[in-house]
């Protein structure tokens, strides 16, 4: 015989519950390393409200990472939101909300000015009659809703851009974000630069060719077609530049900062 | 009885059906959690309102309502994995060419029939076949065309301006929308239909999903003993 001890060959037997072992275990294993996984996600501590809140730390890091990647990937202002002719917009346009604009408010649009607050702490007030006095753009594109409906609207103003240029705001055209108010203060928006300075973002004034009502944010809101309705802030008090994201009513709530389309 | 091991589903193959449940199962979830902020879709037939998606009491005992900003959420960083999962799935049965047992054939369609009439037991004879039947063939590959279709329709609802194509493609945003709620519908039923078959084709078919084989046994080969030579 020889000295060293020859391995027999496994059984089939052997084979089968070998194989069924290693199998059964590497998926039991798994199956429970994905429900703890699950769990520690489900579960995790909240975020401290800031810029952005109400969301899981982990979800939150996870997804600052993956939309801001999309969106340096996919943003491109040359992407125009589709337009409609004026005969398909909607006569009876949807009215969601009215935060920051509740008509148990006193609200004297004869009064109202848009105040414009400079980084060097300059004021610029401006009327609506003078906004009139810029060149009007006119846009009819299916408005989006985060809770997901959609309606073709209407909408005529100044364009965001138009707006920049004709109050030599370049300087202020620099910075990363823009912020928008209403006169109470209780809804406020940021939007970043790009889709600011988009070329179908406007501040409307007239909705189906009638000045605003006052349920759709008279006398003047923002229509910015690249973003969610949430990003539509209506009836705009201030606005004011920055490098740091502005304040956000519905990021503090847990959505989506960007709320890009 | 001579027991042998026939190889069955591939490791990679394992891998991707086990990881895409439960990466469904939360997109499903989150997904409802999306819905039910503007839950407007219903079955109807000449004005007639069948069914509405869905009654109240299935939000209540799911949990489901007041929870769009987390169903957003989860949706938009599983949606990832999901898709990873998908591409790697395709890729690997294209290159590994398994795809060869999952393709419907011409001769699928006609026996599908035949498949359908022999599991309702009104048939007796099942037409022959090779790793997969008929009907399979049609269900695992209709299935694949579903999921690439849930993430066209997705990523057009998701970036609609940016991917204006693929929202073209849809027929438009709202349109979009009601197919990727279609297709999830459609899970829901392969779902269904997938765990009565699991269940009724046995343990042994189970278990294969996850050793990856199945045992055969099979008669040992009688000696011959009428002198004549065997071959």
């Amino acid at each position: 015989m020889v000295k060293k001890k020859i391995k027999k060959p496994l059984t089939v037997q052997q084979k089968i519950n070998r194989r069924t072992f290693l199998s059964f275990g590497i998926f039991g294993t798994a199956a429970v390393g994905g429900v703890l996984g699950w769990r520690w996600l489900y579960n995790s501590p909240y975020e401290v409200k800031g810029i952005t809140g109400n969301q899981r730390i982990p979800l939150r890091r996870a997804l600052n990472k993956t939309e801001l990647a999309v969106r340096r990937f996919l943003y491109n202002e040359n992407h125009l939101v589709k337009t409609y002719p004026k005969a398909m917009a909607s006569k009876n346009v949807r009215v969601n909300s009215d935060i920051g604009i509740e008509a148990e408010k006193k609200f004297d649009v004869a009064a109202w000015c848009l105040q414009v607050k400079k980084p060097n702490g300059e004021m610029l007030n401006v009327t609506l009659d003078e906004l009139r006095t810029l060149p009007k753009t006119e846009i009819v594109y299916d408005f989006k809703c985060v809770e997901g409906w959609d309606q073709i609207s209407y909408w005529g103003g100044v364009k965001f851009s138009d707006f920049l240029n004709h109050y030599n705001l370049h300087d202020q055209a620099q910075l990363q974000y823009v912020g928008m108010e209403t006169p109470d203060k209780t809804y406020y928006v940021g939007i970043d630069m790009p889709s600011a300075i988009h070329p179908q973002t406007i501040m409307a004034y007239e909705v189906n060719a009638r000045p605003l009502p006052l349920e759709h944010g008279a006398p003047l809101r923002l229509i910015i077609p690249v973003k969610y309705g949430i990003k539509n802030l209506k009836r705009i008090g201030t606005i004011t530049f920055s490098n740091t994201r502005p304040r956000d009513y519905w990021a503090e709530l847990g959505y989506d900062y960007y709320s890009g389309l | 009885m001579v027991k042998k091991i026939k190889e069955k589903h591939s490791l990679a193959m394992r891998w991707c059906h086990w990881v895409n449940f439960p990466m469904l199962s939360i997109m499903i979830w989150s997904g409802m959690l999306i819905y039910w902020a503007d839950d407007e879709y219903s079955v109807k037939l000449f004005g007639h309102t069948y069914f509405t998606f869905f009654p109240e009491g299935f939000y209540n005992y799911f949990n489901i309502t007041h929870r769009l900003w987390e169903g957003m959420a989860f949706h938009f960083l599983f949606m990832w994995f999901f898709i990873l999962n998908g591409i790697f799935y395709v890729a690997y049965t294209l290159i590994s060419g398994e795809w060869r047992e999952l393709v419907p054939q011409k001769k699928s369609f006609k026996e599908a029939w035949l498949v359908l009439l022999h599991d309702l037991h009104i048939r007796k004879m099942a037409p022959p076949q090779n790793k997969y039947n008929a009907a399979q063939r049609i269900a695992y590959t209709a299935i694949i065309i579903m999921g690439i279709g849930s993430v066209i329709t997705g990523l057009a609802i998701y970036k609609p301006v940016q991917f204006y194509y693929l929202t073209w493609l849809c027929g438009g945003y709202h349109a979009a929308r009601i197919i990727h709620f279609m297709l999830t519908i459609g899970y829901v039923f392969f779902f269904v239909i997938h765990v009565v078959q699991v269940f009724l084709a046995g343990w042994k078919n189970f278990s294969s999903a996850i050793t990856g084989f199945e045992v055969v046994e099979t008669q040992p080969k009688v000696k011959k003993t009428d002198g004549k030579k065997e071959n």
